[in-house]
């Protein structure tokens, strides 16, 4: 890889209960860079976010295998105190959802002014000052006034903004940002995602962005890690998948997208139905529903390098994408 | 803000007169004959003495025409005067200090020790959830004046330590006790209610958050965690108040503390109508201004209701 990585999830197997929701994903992420976490509703990319920024813990979920490196530190082997102290300082995080995501009863003003004062060690002059300034850095009109309001008086948009300026406060290397936009009007996605893009810009931040929305890829993404039943199954710059995808479920996915030359024909689905992740298989998870299955599919196929960066895990992938 | 403390101000003027009217009946339809009560059971008192004292307390008149007097009295500032001639209004003067004292105890062992137990078990779960678990079962499942008794004779009796009876030791001393055991009246509702509030907040997605915002776990979990959960519970406390009171006629009669609830505990056998309808209704009272108090706190802990 021609950058040096910031962040590097290896081999990552997470329990949820006897669900093995997340087995064996990897990716690295460079700095400054984003890297589009991509995939469809349960394929595994939120618990993985959620796994790197240490909110999956017993009894509920539970990592059994695989390192998640923050400047080459392991963070899963890392005592809790050191990696609270990286939280939001060092990497921090953007939730799908701002309502729910933020405390209702407390002041946004206050919500942003606690990570100064938790990791700063300000007071609480100097932290609310600090709040108030992160809220313009958003673009909050009014940031001085609004910052004494509550959640629920902020319209969809300018509480993800909130959200936002809750991950960039204390200008961390890495932020996650878990489908930032999927609660939000189509009107308003594109105002967050420029937002989110305009900040990352100019603080050198690397971003993580899960999506399942290919346009939000294309807009965004400079590489792409496409999850399948909790794996990466293939990995490549956003331009490279799109002009040939190397993964069976990746080109499904690209086909599924709506265009507007096929107005009026019936949109493409992917046939069949996501594994049930409860039952172990041997095999190569997505064969059920692929057209290039062949019997080597029967073992779960390695990881093949295609140079560059570039990789994918199916038997048949240079048949993929020829069509 | 305003205009809401004032419709709530107006709205206590018929649940006072209901209340008042419904105690006024209940003492009305006590069994047997107040006058008799007021000279002993087995006295006899001349036909003349007896109709003058009936016609002093209107008892000879109808259940209504004696409420319609009563109220006109309230209006005036007159609770009307005990069938032994003290004025309800210096009886109430006298005893309020002891049953604030007591309720007061009462109110703040259940909050602090109920809220205690609930986050306890909520947090640590396993056997410390189990320990909430069985005791405020046996709590709710023992009668209040069995622990009463039992704990005066343990502590009191066989241990020494608390005055059994009395106020003479004063404040903290002779109130531990019934102030105790009347917070235990409401403590497991209190300990329950703060332990599924917990549970519910510990889920919530802004803990998560919390959490990846770096904060510490006592960060997390007292100022987002615990502060959203006792918002339910502070409607409970509030509520809780009236039962308190309540109990302390009891609790009162069986410490012998000379408060409110003392003299409506002396005055039921006695048929002392004024005193029990003047009591009830100061309690009443209290109960409303203290539930209005709760509400207006509860905006100040959630700004969804405060500002709508």
């Amino acid at each position: 890889m021609p950058e040096s990585p910031v962040l590097t999830v290896s081999d990552l197997h997470v329990r949820l209960g006897s669900t093995h929701v997340v087995n064996g994903a990897g990716f690295s992420l460079a700095a400054g860079r984003t890297l589009a976490l991509l995939g469809e509703s349960g394929s595994g990319k939120s618990v993985t976010a959620r796994t790197i920024m240490g909110l999956i813990r017993p009894p509920h979920g539970r990592v059994t295998a695989g390192t998640v490196l923050l400047h080459g530190q392991d963070l899963l082997a890392m005592p809790e105190e050191r990696r609270r102290a990286l939280r939001s300082t060092t990497i921090s995080m953007v939730f799908q959802d701002a309502l729910s995501a933020l405390n209702p009863v407390l002041s946004v003003g206050y919500q942003i002014a606690e990570l100064f004062r938790a990791h700063r060690g300000m007071s609480r002059a100097e932290a609310r000052r600090a709040a108030v300034d992160v809220l313009g850095q958003v673009r909050i009109p009014a940031a001085a006034r609004r910052a004494g309001d509550y959640p629920h008086q902020f319209s969809g948009g300018m509480r993800q903004r909130v959200g936002i300026a809750l991950a960039i406060a204390l200008r961390p290397d890495v932020i996650i940002a878990d489908e930032p936009t999927t609660a939000l009007d189509v009107t308003v996605q594109a105002q967050i995602l420029r937002l989110l893009g305009d900040i990352q810009r100019e603080h050198g931040t690397a971003l993580l962005l899960i999506t399942h929305d290919m346009g939000v890829v294309a807009d965004m993404a400079d590489r792409v890690a496409v999850m399948y039943a909790g794996r990466v199954v293939e990995q490549a710059t956003a331009a490279e998948v799109f002009a040939r995808p190397r993964h069976p479920y990746s080109e499904a996915l690209l086909g599924a997208i709506p265009r507007p030359h096929l107005r009026g024909r019936e949109l493409a689905v992917i046939s069949g139905a996501p594994p049930d992740l409860s039952v172990p298989d041997e095999g190569c998870r997505f064969r059920t529903r692929c057209r290039y299955r062949i019997e080597d599919c029967e073992r779960n196929p390695p990881e093949h390098d295609l140079g560059g960066g570039r990789s994918t895990a199916c038997h048949e992938w240079e048949k993929v994408g020829s069509a | 803000m305003g205009p809401y403390v004032l419709r709530r101000v107006l709205m206590a003027i018929p649940v006072l007169l209901g209340t008042t009217f419904v105690i006024y009946l209940a003492v009305y339809a006590l069994p047997g004959d107040p006058i008799q009560a007021l000279a002993g059971p087995n006295q006899v008192i001349s036909p003349s003495v007896a109709q003058a004292l009936r016609e002093r307390f209107h008892l000879d008149q109808p259940l209504v025409v004696q409420y319609g007097l009563y109220l006109r009295g309230l209006l005036g500032g007159d609770l009307g005067t005990s069938f032994t001639g003290r004025p309800v209004t210096e009886i109430i003067a006298a005893s309020w200090p002891v049953t604030a004292q007591l309720g007061g105890t009462a109110w703040i062992i259940m909050a602090v020790a109920g809220v205690a137990l609930g986050v306890v078990a909520a947090v640590r779960r396993g056997a410390a959830d189990a320990a909430v678990l069985f005791g405020t079962t046996l709590a709710l499942g023992v009668p209040f004046f069995v622990v009463a008794y039992v704990t005066q004779i343990v502590f009191g009796v066989q241990l020494g330590w608390l005055p059994v009876s009395g106020v003479e030791a004063g404040w903290p001393l002779a109130y531990i006790l019934p102030g105790l055991v009347l917070a235990l009246s409401g403590l497991p509702q209190v300990a329950r209610l703060t332990r599924t509030s917990v549970l519910d907040g510990l889920a919530a997605d802004h803990v998560e958050t919390a959490v990846a915002k770096g904060l510490t776990g006592t960060a997390v979990l007292f100022r987002h965690v615990v502060r959203n959960s006792l918002i339910p519970v502070v409607s409970l406390l509030g509520v809780s108040l009236g039962y308190l009171l309540g109990g302390t006629v009891l609790v009162e009669g069986i410490f012998n503390l000379p408060g409110l609830g003392y003299q409506i505990y002396t005055a039921i056998p006695q048929h002392d109508g004024p005193v029990v309808v003047g009591i009830g209704t100061m309690l009443v009272l209290v109960f409303l201004s203290v539930n209005l108090l709760v509400d207006l706190l509860y905006g100040v802990l959630d700004p969804r209701i405060r500002l709508g």
